[in-house]
């Protein structure tokens, strides 16, 4: 850190000079984050709706109809389950991957940049990309399950209930499995030599070593990619917006998708100004507890 | 000679389960550029074709021929110019929290929160605003957004390179004469151009790859590529020619920039954890 020698200011016209720099990025990150949620919090004690612009004052009305409202526990539920599955997987996958590819191998920087590809898709190309994969007549998949059970496969993994989940799972594990991976892969390849010889010399086995050495070694960075991923599960949208539009019925609908139909299909602006503040305050309490847990770029 | 062997083998397994995964995780971004080639017979055969009778580029020419392509000019246009933008504020910005600790810690992990938060919650009332300030569909609108969006990861990731540099010689520039913005831009900079470089295109990336934003805030003049990708998804049918050439005009160039950063592409990712 810069703690050691923080440049003192050596001419009097300087002083202003380290507010004159983060003056415009905190003009724009004021602009677009606190001036909305000044906005949202009173429009949520509103009653604004698409036919209404009931712009009285209704107290705790909206923040009450939380609480009651199924559909958005639902959602908050998808999006737990998704998290729980897709989150594990793609750290364990991942993991393998990385311990795969950690020794030498032919050719391995040519497989590292192959399997990066799947990260710099746009989520909705990849949702997209799967939807083609799943297609019930002309997609692939079927067609290979075909072949494996030697007889002709219809299935319908955007529309039958009990397969919309694997489908949006499958979609996005294989987009995220390769980011944990090279994260992982990275942080293996930091973990200190001596100490597994060590180890290996003591007669420690691969289990041992792997508990009481690797894993230590690079949990810094596990705990990074499981806080960026978790985070970024929470706000799942695109894949699921492209394979399902959260049906059938509702049974894939995630937060994200629930409060874009509540405030931009069905316009309810007050309520949905609940809902988002909601959001943001759960979210704000779980990264600033996290962020205080995980060393992010020290 | 039995060890050495069951090296071979090893190495041989180790070497199958690679290439395995390479199909695996190469297989759907393989089907989506092939069908792009395909004819509309190829691509409503039953059973799949495999692989495209030729590369023929019909439905590529539609795109460019009904204008659709033009969503790609748009991405760039609004990717390009908050990319810019976010950089230079976000990096002088940077330099002050890296150099004199402005704000300490707190306001370090303030920033970063901000871009952590879902899209969709942030989006809401902006799109209220935008309606009132008449900015929806507009280049201006969502370049404003996407710079919002990215200063807090420029900030981050550019803190990050600048602990990196040695201060010394920021110091010499001082006694020589300098002004602190021709240290900045004679000294800083340059030093960490590499770093500069790499945060600029994967800021450029976060914004290029957007649906969520772009959904809400464009209508018609502005829309960008991935919003385009889902107009041809019909409720009966899909436009699965138009999905696939759209998808994969969007998908190269992003392809075919970050193949040659592969070096930074950790650091970035990882919002700066790995040095990488």
């Amino acid at each position: 850190m810069a703690a050691e020698g923080a440049i003192r200011s050596p001419r009097a016209g300087d002083r202003n000079f380290r507010f004159t720099l983060i003056a415009p990025s905190i003009f724009v990150l004021l602009l677009i984050g606190i001036f909305p949620l000044i906005y949202l919090l009173l429009v949520s004690f509103q009653g604004i709706t698409m036919i209404d612009n009931d712009t009285s004052f209704h107290g705790l009305a909206n923040y009450r109809r939380l609480f009651d409202d199924a559909r958005l526990w639902e959602s908050l539920l998808h999006t737990l389950i998704f998290t729980a599955i897709a989150l594990p997987l793609e750290l364990l996958l991942g993991l393998l991957m990385a311990q795969l590819f950690i020794d030498h191998l032919p050719g391995r920087q040519v497989f590292v940049a192959l399997l990066v590809l799947p990260v710099l898709v746009a989520p909705i190309v990849s949702g997209a990309t799967w939807s083609l994969m799943f297609d019930n007549r002309f997609g692939p998949i079927n067609q290979i399950f075909g072949w494996i059970t030697g007889e002709e496969m219809t299935l319908l993994w955007t529309i039958s209930p009990e397969l919309v989940y694997p489908a949006i799972l499958t979609a996005e594990v294989w987009q995220w499995t390769p980011f944990m991976f090279l994260l992982l892969l990275a942080a293996l390849s930091a973990v200190d030599k001596s100490q597994l010889e060590a180890a290996s010399i003591d007669g420690a086995g691969y289990w041992r070593t792997f508990f009481r050495i690797v894993l230590p070694a690079i949990w810094p960075v596990m705990a990074v990619a499981i806080l960026i991923r978790g985070l970024d599960l929470f706000r799942l949208f695109d894949v699921v917006w492209a394979l399902t539009k959260g049906g059938p019925g509702t049974m894939t609908e995630t937060v994200s998708i629930f409060t874009y139909v509540r405030g931009f299909q069905q316009f309810e602006i007050s309520y949905t100004s609940a809902v988002a503040l909601l959001i943001i305050v759960l979210l704000s309490v779980a990264i600033l507890t996290a962020l205080r847990r995980v060393e992010l770029s020290r | 000679m039995s060890l050495r062997r069951r090296r071979a083998v090893k190495l041989a397994l180790r070497y199958v389960a690679a290439v395995a995964l390479t199909v695996f995780f190469l297989f759907p971004i393989y089907w989506l550029f092939m069908i792009s080639f395909k004819t509309a017979d190829e691509i409503y055969a039953y059973p799949p074709v495999w692989w495209p009778s030729s590369l023929q580029l019909d439905n590529y020419l539609v795109l460019f021929r009904d204008g659709d392509a033009k969503t790609v000019w748009n991405s760039l246009v609004v990717a390009g110019t908050s990319t810019v933008i976010a950089m230079f504020i976000g990096t002088i910005c940077a330099y002050s929290l890296a150099r004199f600790r402005t704000g300490g810690e707190h306001l370090a992990n303030w920033i970063i929160s901000q871009r952590m938060i879902p899209p969709i919650a942030v989006v809401f009332p902006i799109f209220l605003l935008y309606v009132w300030f008449g900015l929806v569909d507009t280049y201006i609108g969502l370049i404003l957004l996407y710079t919002a969006f990215n200063l807090p990861y420029v900030i981050w990731m550019m803190r990050g390179y600048i602990l990196d540099i040695p201060q010394a010689l920021e110091e010499a520039a001082l006694v020589d004469g300098y002004t602190r913005w021709q240290v900045l831009w004679k000294v800083v900079f340059p030093m960490c151009r590499a770093g500069l470089f790499a945060t600029a295109i994967f800021t450029f990336v976060f914004a290029w790859n957007d649906f969520i934003f772009a959904l809400v805030l464009t209508r018609t003049e502005v829309t960008t590529y991935t919003v385009q990708v889902t107009h041809y998804f019909g409720g009966q049918s899909n436009f699965w020619a138009k999905i696939a050439a759209m998808s994969v005009l969007g998908t190269l160039p992003i392809f075919i920039v970050v193949g040659f950063m592969q070096r930074y592409l950790v650091r970035g990712i990882s919002l700066g954890a790995v040095k990488g």
